[in-house]
């Protein structure tokens, strides 16, 4: 039931996307994102769509599994469809009566839709191919110019690692909470809103109960191998910036200021 | 999850027959299906091709309620279920989710907490202040007050020690006596079923590897050894011995009946 979630799982591969550094990635993602708020004609997000499924197609990620992804989000760009197709002024196409369809409506509902999409496949095809240490890796040196205001950037990325390595361990806890409730006649989810409300109980209080254990044991383990924040702390895997990393930043900018130039021209 | 790349077949090719009554251990190396087995008695986890009957009822139904009701499965680490404010409404829980009136559940919990051992004192008290053992009690409990006619036990002794492993494996085999329930024990030490169960099922790779009396599967104690299964140590002694002594008995797996043997072949011979 509950392990159905792809959303953001990393996908072994050999393709460039998965061996491209992880800053490079974050920093590719994070401007697409900018670009994906600045554009809105819907030739330009086109454009960035088309952009997104070459990132797909050299990650080598299956489609099956891409729209796998994305389906628990699929109830929210749904919804901002139907809201932006009813609620927007404009030239009537379809007269429904108690609402309208307006030419207008149906442009924005795209637009909306597609940049919605387009935030979560992006997000998503960097997860797929860059493993969570990678990740929380690549944040600290990132961040690292933080530290000379004194922010706890090391202490931040071990607390996104630890969150993100217990993510796995929690859903198998919770599925195992699930079912040892369940084989005790408990209806998970059934029943009034108050009803399903309660029935969560008897799950969530045995995860938090183990989850602070769990806390605990880490801590120690931790202690015990002599854990001490990040004073002179290396890396067994140091982070290199190499040629490719440079050669896909500037693939990417070209492909951005087509895009930028597509929304100015049109 | 079908379809991902991380596709993989749990179990294969599982034929299995186990009639009421029965004490029946489930054994294998780590991973080796038996927990996914079990899952599937109490409709847990569905199946995606074959069958399975139990107790009469179809485990691909949509009304599991019966059925769950029928099969009480004690999971690895039961006391990581508790959530009550207090053991005896912890084990109340499941007795309420039947629907059974207040007397009657005082009953059986009163009965329950008897047969496990579990005193007053505890009852009363929070699952969180009790020790380990006693949480396992509880929460055995908890499965046991509903009265299953089929038990499962996932590694019931995991993390406890050899006296309380004794000890609940006691209970169980009196309850197994006293009440005529089927029993199916899921463990990866042959040496702790031995004792205990009347038939074993070796599981190995999501197959079935071997299934036959005690004395059956540990005369093939090299097999064994070779998908990660040990034989208890009284057995590999005996192999030992039958290579000095040609005739001596070798189905014996447990220190008293080895005891007697090598005796009654000693008193034999002087």
């Amino acid at each position: 039931m509950i392990r159905n979630i792809t959303l953001g799982q990393y996908l072994p591969g050999e393709s460039v996307m998965h061996r491209a550094d992880p800053r490079t990635k974050l920093i590719i993602t994070m401007l697409f994102m900018v670009i994906l708020f600045i554009i809105d004609s819907i030739w330009a997000l086109l454009a960035a769509l088309l952009f997104v499924a070459a990132a797909y197609w050299i990650a080598k990620i299956p489609v099956k599994y891409a729209i796998k992804g994305i389906r628990p989000v699929l109830f929210i760009i749904l919804f901002t469809v139907v809201i932006n197709m009813f609620m927007t002024d404009g030239n009537t196409l379809v007269n429904l009566g108690f609402a309208r369809i307006t030419d207008q409506g149906l442009l924005r509902a795209a637009t909306v839709s597609l940049r919605v999409f387009m935030l979560i496949a992006s997000a998503s095809v960097m997860t797929y191919t860059t493993t969570p240490i990678m990740l929380t890796d690549g944040i600290e040196k990132l961040l690292n110019p933080l530290k000379k205001i004194k922010f706890p950037v090391h202490e931040m990325a071990m607390m996104m690692t630890i969150a993100l390595r217990f993510i796995p361990t929690l859903i198998d806890e919770t599925d195992k909470i699930m079912k040892a409730q369940a084989a005790r006649g408990a209806d998970i989810g059934t029943g009034n809103l108050l009803e399903r409300a309660k029935s969560f109980i008897p799950i969530l209080i045995p995860l938090f109960v183990s989850s602070f254990r769990r806390a605990d044991d880490l801590a120690i383990a931790m202690e015990a191998r002599c854990y001490r924040g990040s004073k002179g702390r290396t890396s067994m895997r140091v982070l290199k910036y190499t040629k490719t990393d440079v050669a896909i930043l500037l693939t990417f900018c070209i492909i951005c200021a087509g895009i930028l130039l597509i929304h100015y021209m049109i | 999850m079908k379809g991902s790349p991380f596709e993989k077949k749990a179990l294969d090719n599982i034929n299995l027959e186990i009639a009421q009554g029965e004490f029946v251990a489930l054994i294998g190396h780590t991973g080796s299906g038996k927990s996914t087995l079990v899952q599937h008695l109490n409709g847990l986890l569905k199946i995606d091709d074959g069958e399975i009957t139990v107790a009469g009822m179809q485990t691909k139904g949509k009304d599991l309620k019966e059925l769950r009701k029928t099969v009480g499965i004690v999971f690895q680490y039961p006391e990581h279920q508790l959530f009550e404010e207090t053991v005896y409404k912890d084990i109340e829980f499941g007795l309420i989710r039947q629907g059974i009136e207040e007397k009657e559940r005082h009953r059986k919990i009163c009965e329950t907490a008897a047969i496990l051992e579990i005193d007053d004192e505890i009852l009363y008290k929070s699952p969180y202040e009790i020790s380990g053992g006693q949480k396992r009690r509880a929460a055995i409990a908890g499965i046991l007050v509903l009265e299953p006619d089929i038990l499962v036990l996932d590694e019931p002794a995991a993390g406890l020690d050899p006296s309380g492993t004794r000890e609940l494996f006691d209970i169980v085999t009196t309850l197994y006596k006293e009440k005529n329930i089927t029993v199916i024990l899921v463990s990866h030490s042959m040496e702790l079923v031995a004792d205990y169960a009347s038939r074993i099922i070796v599981m190995n790779e999501g197959k079935i590897h071997s299934d036959g009396k005690p004395a059956e599967i540990f005369l093939k104690g090299p097999e064994m050894v070779k998908i990660g299964l040990g034989v208890p140590e009284i057995t590999t002694l005996m192999a030992e011995l039958a290579k000095l002594y040609p005739d001596i008995r070798t189905d014996i797996f447990n220190v008293e009946d080895a005891v007697d043997e090598i005796v009654s072949r000693i008193r034999g011979r002087g």
